[in-house]
């Protein structure tokens, strides 16, 4: 596998300077908020490793990022397996195991992503994927109560308006 | 070969022989007179059959306690209590019957769903409870005439007899302790199961 010339280390950087585009002063509204970038977390998306928080530590041609995460061996991962997050840490090109381990811990990465509604979509669904029957119907009889007050505490509204 | 099995060193262990073991002495068979009759077709012998009548093997989610689904029959989505397996590989179960109209009844492993609920079912003692319990009762055949015809069909349903109803009773007295010690239990078995918009059978957890 050809490693990449850390000398062209700035060409795997896909960022587009928009400033360097256009010599005017006015600048594009910029489609893409989310970047392929050295230290970019990503969520897979498909394989075995599915719904893991990855870290992109390296890229290695224009379809596959080479790929790692504190509880897997670093692999290679094409781009589409990936999904893009808001998440980005500080790293250099391909960090050692540890180096890695401490940065994620100084960026409190988990934190970030469970509390970030994306995170916290996924941990519902997962919830809701784990249910019992015997949880399903507590729910069940929960989310009538729920409905039963939030309908007395419109019918008083109801009332004190059109008194 | 012989170097490859290591022929060579099982007979350096045994001092330069290969090891022999004794023959058993076969017991001579006692002298059988020839048969007087030979039949004129050969007569086909059944294959020989070593098969042995077990109970259905339980499926491992199922344990004495457990909850469960029953999927056919006039108790259909009921969730009940598992007993005990019988000898007959049948599922010993009871709604409780104060609880859900179910009563202690035998139910095939194969239209049940195990859920992971379980109850305490240790103050219940089922060991009276077998096949013969819940057989058939067999009547005195009665000759019938025209006119008695009539008459009969009239006594053809039986009461169940109230030893039935103490055993249930019984059985049921400590379940329902139990039960009623966890919070929502009572009414989750009073409701039926049913499959809503949405719910994927192959996807729940039950």
């Amino acid at each position: 596998m050809s490693v990449a010339n850390p000398n062209l280390h700035y060409l795997h950087h896909y960022r587009l300077d928009p400033s360097s585009r256009r010599s005017t002063s006015q600048t594009p509204k910029m489609p893409f908020k989310r970047y392929v970038e050295i230290g970019r977390i990503a969520l897979v998306n498909y394989g075995k490793d599915y719904g893991k928080l990855v870290v992109i530590v390296d890229v290695i041609d224009q379809n596959r990022a080479l790929v790692d995460a504190p509880d897997m061996v670093r692999g290679q991962m094409n781009f589409k397996r990936l999904t893009l997050t808001d998440i980005k840490i500080d790293i250099n090109r391909v960090p050692k195991k540890k180096t890695l381990v401490a940065a994620l811990e100084a960026a409190d990465v988990k934190n970030k992503w469970e509390s970030s509604s994306w995170g916290r979509k996924l941990i519902v669904q997962k919830k809701r994927a784990s249910l019992n029957d015997f949880d399903r119907f507590k729910i069940m009889l929960a989310k009538i109560k729920k409905a039963g007050v939030v309908r007395q505490e419109l019918a008083k509204l109801k009332k004190e308006t059109t008194a | 070969m012989y170097h490859k099995r290591g022929l060579w060193a099982i007979k350096a262990k045994n001092g330069g022989v290969f090891p022999k073991h004794e023959k058993k002495a076969i017991a001579a068979a006692p002298t059988e007179k020839p048969p007087k009759f030979y039949p004129a077709d050969d007569i086909k012998k059944p294959l020989v059959n070593k098969r042995k009548a077990r109970p259905t093997k339980l499926r491992a989610s199922i344990t004495p306690g457990t909850v469960l689904i029953i999927l056919a029959g006039r108790f259909k989505g009921k969730r009940v209590v598992f007993l005990k397996q019988l000898t007959s590989g049948l599922l010993l179960v009871t709604g409780p019957f104060k609880i859900n109209g179910v009563p202690l009844r035998r139910v095939n492993q194969s239209y049940v769903i195990a859920t992971s609920t379980k109850v305490d079912i240790s103050g219940v003692n089922v060991e009276k409870f077998d096949d013969k319990y819940f057989g058939k009762k067999v009547e005195k055949k009665k000759t019938k005439g025209e006119g008695e015809f009539f008459e009969a069909e009239k006594e053809e349903k039986s009461l169940l007899p109230q030893e039935k109803k103490d055993d249930q009773k019984s059985v049921d007295a400590a379940l329902i302790k139990t039960i009623e010690a966890v919070p929502d239990l009572k009414s989750y078995l009073g409701a039926r199961f049913s499959l809503r918009a949405g719910m994927k059978p192959h996807e729940l957890v039950f």
